[in-house]
């Protein structure tokens, strides 16, 4: 377990003890509502050594890197990062998030490039 | 004033209308845009993971071509394309491990990188450089009882970095609509994400926030949302489509980057301001306001 944590802080980063559990990154997050977890309780686990719930909550997948949440907190989290280590290390096991051919032929033609290439180094291997 | 132009795929495709709009209020305003010469996609966000420079190598390599061209400054349109070669280029400059390591991997490329092309956003421009006044100074048209809803997005603003203006309360968009004479709203959803990205695999999120979105610029009477993100753009105006059918009470606005109002307000021909590429055509709308 320690040492997922500890990828956790070399691919973000941070110091994941640093946060006190204030929730102001939750607070901002536009897209709480759709979480299992909200961020602040995803670096809680990390901070409590359970890693595992952690990733298995689709937080990380649902988080659109949006930066608010990052420029919010007041012990300087780049939650945003934690988000993305998370992700990369569920992504470099060579399992992709997204299902690329399950994108209709609709949906391709009308979506423009910034969103599939954006989408696809977010959440593909 | 000539500039080192980026544009990005998505400005060659679905926001032409962007591209072409703002080429012509350029030239108005005597800039011409050159575009990079052999510029490849920037991998339209910037890698958050520390080992991971491969997927830097793509927005430095655009830098390069700058200085290829003898010059040391770029403009972009695309608030993501702005973003990912704004912080890349913060990365090597900061980062000079990293740099050996990134121009040791670019070996077939002849100049060896710094990190000293200046990044800048086509609204920095007209804000820094041009000057509001300038640009009030080129209004030919009047609007009356209009009234648009400035929307940023997230990444002409954050993270801190590469934000362009105030990261909670920015005002560039409401300055540049007041130095044409158009009204703004005052919008507490201007700085909040859109759902971006996920408007691939997760339709039903973006329609949520469109809908919110959209929604409350029409509560505080705008009668248009006015962007500068193509993926913003997408997701507020054509997801307007599947809104509707999730919520049959939702009545919609149109959606117009900021340079097709510039355009309007100069009174330049409609052919370059491109509103057949909005998904909601503006065009009713515009010609009820006399703005057409
Ligand atoms: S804002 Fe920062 S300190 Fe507060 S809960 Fe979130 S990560 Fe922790
Ligand atoms: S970056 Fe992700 S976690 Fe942070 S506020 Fe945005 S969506 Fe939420």
């Amino acid at each position: 377990m320690q040492d997922i944590i500890d990828k956790v802080s070399e691919l973000s980063e941070q110091n994941l003890y640093s946060c006190y559990q204030c929730g102001k990154c939750s607070g901002g997050c536009p897209s709480v509502s759709e979480m299992d977890l909200l961020p602040n309780q995803v670096i809680r686990l990390l901070q409590l050594g359970m890693p595992d719930d952690a990733s298995n909550a689709n937080t990380m997948w649902i988080c659109a890197s949006c930066f608010t949440c990052t420029v919010r907190c007041p012990k300087g989290v780049d939650i945003a990062k934690v988000m993305e280590a998370l992700r990369q290390i569920s992504l470099r096991k060579n399992v992709d998030y997204v299902e690329v051919r399950e994108i209709s032929a609709k949906e391709i033609s009308i979506l423009p490039q910034i969103a599939l290439v954006s989408n696809f180094r977010k959440q593909t291997a | 004033m000539k500039l080192s132009y980026y544009p990005g795929c998505t400005l060659k495709t679905n926001a032409k209308n962007f591209e072409d709009s703002a080429i012509a209020v350029l030239k108005t305003l005597g800039v011409e845009l050159v575009e990079l010469p052999r510029w490849n996609c920037c991998g339209t966000v910037y890698s958050l993971a520390s080992d991971d420079l491969i997927h830097k190598l793509a927005p430095i390599r655009n830098l390069i071509r700058v200085k290829e061209q003898g010059e040391d400054r770029l403009v972009t349109l695309c608030a993501m394309c702005y973003n990912t070669l704004k912080r890349a280029n913060i990365f090597v400059k900061k980062d000079k491990e990293s740099r050996d390591k990134m121009n040791d991997l670019m070996d077939r490329e002849k100049i060896n990188y710094e990190g000293d092309v200046k990044v800048f956003h086509i609204l920095e421009l007209l804000r820094d450089e041009i000057g509001f006044d300038e640009i009030g100074k080129k209004v030919k048209r009047k609007f009356n009882g209009f009234k648009v809803a400035p929307y940023y997005g997230c990444l002409l603003l954050r993270p801190e970095e590469a934000g362009i203006d105030d990261m909670e309360n920015p005002t560039l968009l409401e300055n540049l609509f007041n130095s044409l004479g158009v009204e703004t709203v005052d919008f507490p959803y201007k700085n909040e994400c859109c759902g971006a990205y996920q408007t691939v695999n997760k339709v039903d999120l973006v329609v949520q926030r469109t809908y919110t979105i959209i929604n409350y610029a029409k509560k505080l009477g705008a009668d248009m949302v006015v962007t500068s993100c193509p993926l913003c753009e997408f997701n507020l105006d054509r997801r307007q489509e599947e809104v509707k059918k999730k919520f049959p009470d939702f009545e919609g606005l149109p959606v117009l980057y900021f340079t097709q109002i510039m355009g309007l307000a100069f009174g330049l021909d409609k052919k370059s301001l491109r509103f057949d590429l909005n998904y909601i055509n503006p065009e009713p709308l515009l010609k009820d306001k006399k703005l057409l």
